[in-house]
């Protein structure tokens, strides 16, 4: 006879010695390292470093393998981490003007001090397999650029604002420490810098839809990439026993910034405004959503009706979290059974009355005219 | 029930006691204190992420990482019952990071994490209870905004809560809300007891023990004082009524516990038992006995 479900225990060991073995495949292939994760799997890594919160490639490339390949896995793998860790201190805004480039364009100017500057990028590779790939081999270096005149590359959005033309940013800095996501719970209204540390760590397959959604009409802001950059940047702290900042290493950034045109309102000339994105390693996609996405956002402090899902503040930024998104939902397959119970019950109660009769049409107007 | 062998020698020294580090626990204890004093109010609090998902408790097992000692004794439960996967794996989570004994009995339990169940047995006060909640909040599924839901219970407008139930009357005849059946605490927040049945809403009135109640994903902590009054949600001409069962344990023969409908075969044989394990095993220990003991008859 059968007996209430018992045993959970040892199905769960067994669970995870099989997931083991499928992680690993086929012992005769050699395994995959951390270091080769690294080294080739750079977007994947710098993908999970960004929705993880956490600039580590050693650990990232580690969620990467134990997680399968399933790169939001490995995102919550490295963000349970991140909770372990102590907070020793905070740095110094890093200054992203001062990039070390490896890539900087702009769609806005043609040319522009310091140049463009495409990098290692996709945009203009023909998507053919490359069957050649399939075989292992040397890959020749690529060719080194000559330094530029003095190096400098000046914001896009900057040259805009030395005419005025573009909205100026408050001074930051001043003096209110900037609001911590990972510290205190999202609070709506939600300011500027709060909403983009939300964005940041979102899912970049949500903000893509989203940013996509507002350039086909819902909650159109018209935007154009005044500019992109990626490089190293120096990462200060300040140290109080020595009275200065100290550089304790560099990151990888990728920055963009939109440009979005802006009619003016009773208060404010006509100029264009500003969409902003920003992430750890090369995950260009993700900026340009991020940029589209904290632009729609901004219509209530722009005085823009806002209509379009994209616009919504409470909609987006309480869905952007993969790590959340992905449990809430999976979690439907842990055990129900006494809410089914209960709802099972209502069911049959229900059809019951029905079949007695005791719940005919007139019967139930009749209360609610009441 | 399977030996209490999980317990002492597991402890895993490589993490801070109970897994999040002390000033996370402060925080959340903080949050736990506001929650006491100001009954059934949810408190916002910088949750963390777990190494479990979000939606298996994480909440909980915050609430309980941020108050368990070393001399506790743990109980989880999920669904009622202590063996179901999800239980095992919270219970071998703090045995691994705190070494603390576990227990199945609830009543040598002082701290008891559940999921959508209270124990059928009566709790104490020096035990405190730990729910894990999904939605916190009693009116989002009437109104999705954060911003609304929070000036609604500021200015106690529970209008569309009233309203639904109403409506649900009007279309069905009773009450058609069977889990998280929305309370009033201490007469002021309407608060949604987590997604246990309905059947155990008044188990949490006046309650001698503590409950408190974690949201991970949402970011909210709740709680009920020991001897809060709680009451479920209803109007004069229609009371809060409980579920009936035509049917008793086929285990242990209680005919007053929440029962768990099992299907036999395919042909429409099903039993019904005892959703609480430790409740069932112990009256089965007692000496109760229900049909399915009785020459394998299990019940319609």
């Amino acid at each position: 006879m059968y007996v209430a479900v018992k045993g959970g225990e040892q199905a769960i060991e067994n669970a995870h010695a099989l997931l083991a073995e499928d992680r690993r495949g086929d012992q005769a292939v050699p395994e995959l390292g951390i270091d080769q994760i690294k080294q080739q799997m750079t977007l994947a890594v710098d993908r999970v470093m960004t929705e993880g919160s956490l600039y580590d490639r050693d650990l990232a490339a580690l969620a990467i393998k134990q997680a399968r390949g399933d790169l939001v896995e490995a995102i919550f793998l490295l963000r349970a981490y991140r909770t372990t860790l102590p907070r020793l201190a905070e740095t110094r805004p890093v200054d992203t003007g001062a990039m070390r480039i490896r890539r900087r364009i702009s769609a806005t100017y043609k040319d522009l001090p310091g140049g463009q500057v495409l990098g290692p990028t996709f945009d203009y590779t023909h998507r053919l397999l490359d069957f050649a790939l399939a075989a292992e081999g040397a890959v020749p270096d690529a060719p080194e650029a000559p330094q530029g005149d003095d190096g400098t590359m000046p914001r896009v959005s900057d040259l805009l604002a030395n005419e005025n033309l573009i909205e100026t940013e408050p001074a930051g800095d001043d003096g209110a420490p900037p609001p911590d996501l990972t510290r205190d719970p999202m609070d709506f209204p939600a300011e500027r810098a709060l909403r983009l540390q939300a964005l940041a760590r979102g899912d970049e397959g949500y903000l893509l839809a989203l940013g996509y959604s507002t350039q086909r009409g819902y909650g159109r802001t018209h935007p154009f990439a005044g500019e992109i950059r990626m490089g190293a940047v120096e990462v200060e702290v300040f140290v109080e026993e020595i009275g200065e900042a100290v550089v304790i290493g560099e990151i990888t950034l990728t920055e963009c910034e939109m440009i979005n045109q802006f009619a003016g309102s009773k208060t404010e000339p006509p100029q264009f405004t500003r969409g902003y994105g920003l992430t750890f390693g090369f995950c260009e996609r993700k900026a340009m959503a991020m940029a589209l996405v904290d632009r729609a956002l901004r219509c209530r402090e722009l005085g823009e009706e806002a209509t379009a899902p994209a616009q919504d503040e409470e909609f987006v930024l309480a869905h952007a979290d993969n790590v959340e998104a992905s449990g809430f939902v999976q979690h439907l397959k842990l055990p129900h059974y006494v809410d089914f119970q209960s709802e099972l019950e209502l069911v049959r109660k229900m059809r019951r009355e029905i079949a007695e009769g005791r719940w005919a049409e007139g019967e139930a107007a009749d209360v609610a005219a009441e | 029930m399977s030996p209490q062998s999980e317990s002492g020698s597991a402890f895993d020294s490589a993490y801070n006691f109970a897994f999040l580090d002390e000033q996370t626990k402060r925080m959340i204890r903080r949050a736990i204190l506001k929650a006491v004093a100001i009954p059934g109010y949810q408190v916002p609090f910088a949750s963390r992420e777990m190494p479990m998902p979000y939606g298996w408790g994480t909440g909980g097992i915050q609430v309980t990482a941020s108050i368990i000692g070393p001399d506790d004794v743990l109980k989880v439960i999920d669904q009622g019952s202590d063996d179901t996967t999800n239980a095992i794996s919270i219970r071998k989570f703090f045995v691994r990071t705190t070494g603390v004994e576990t227990t199945e009995s609830t009543a040598d339990a002082s701290l008891i994490q559940t999921r959508h169940r209270i124990p059928e047995k009566d709790l104490r006060a020096d035990q405190i209870l730990v729910f894990q909640v999904p939605i916190p909040e009693p009116l989002r599924f009437l109104e999705p905004r954060e911003t609304e839901t929070r000036r609604m219970h500021a200015l106690e407008d529970y209008g569309l809560m009233h309203v639904k139930l109403y409506e649900d009357i009007a279309h069905h005849g009773h009450i058609a809300t069977t889990y998280a059946y929305p309370v009033k605490v201490a007469g002021r927040y309407v608060m949604d007891p987590s997604p246990t049945p309905k059947f155990d809403n008044p188990k949490m009135d006046r309650m001698a023990a503590l409950q408190l109640f974690g949201a991970g994903r949402e970011k909210r902590i709740y709680a009920v004082p020991p001897h809060t009054e709680v009451k479920s949600l209803d109007f004069d001409d229609y009371p809060f009524e409980l579920p009936e069962w035509q049917d008793v344990c086929a285990f242990c023969g209680a005919e007053d516990t929440f029962l768990d409908e099992v299907i036999l075969d395919d042909r429409g044989k099903r039993m019904f038992v005892c959703s609480d394990t430790d409740h069932c095993s112990e009256r089965r220990a007692a000496g109760h006995a229900g049909p399915a003991l009785f020459d394998g008859e299990a019940a319609d």
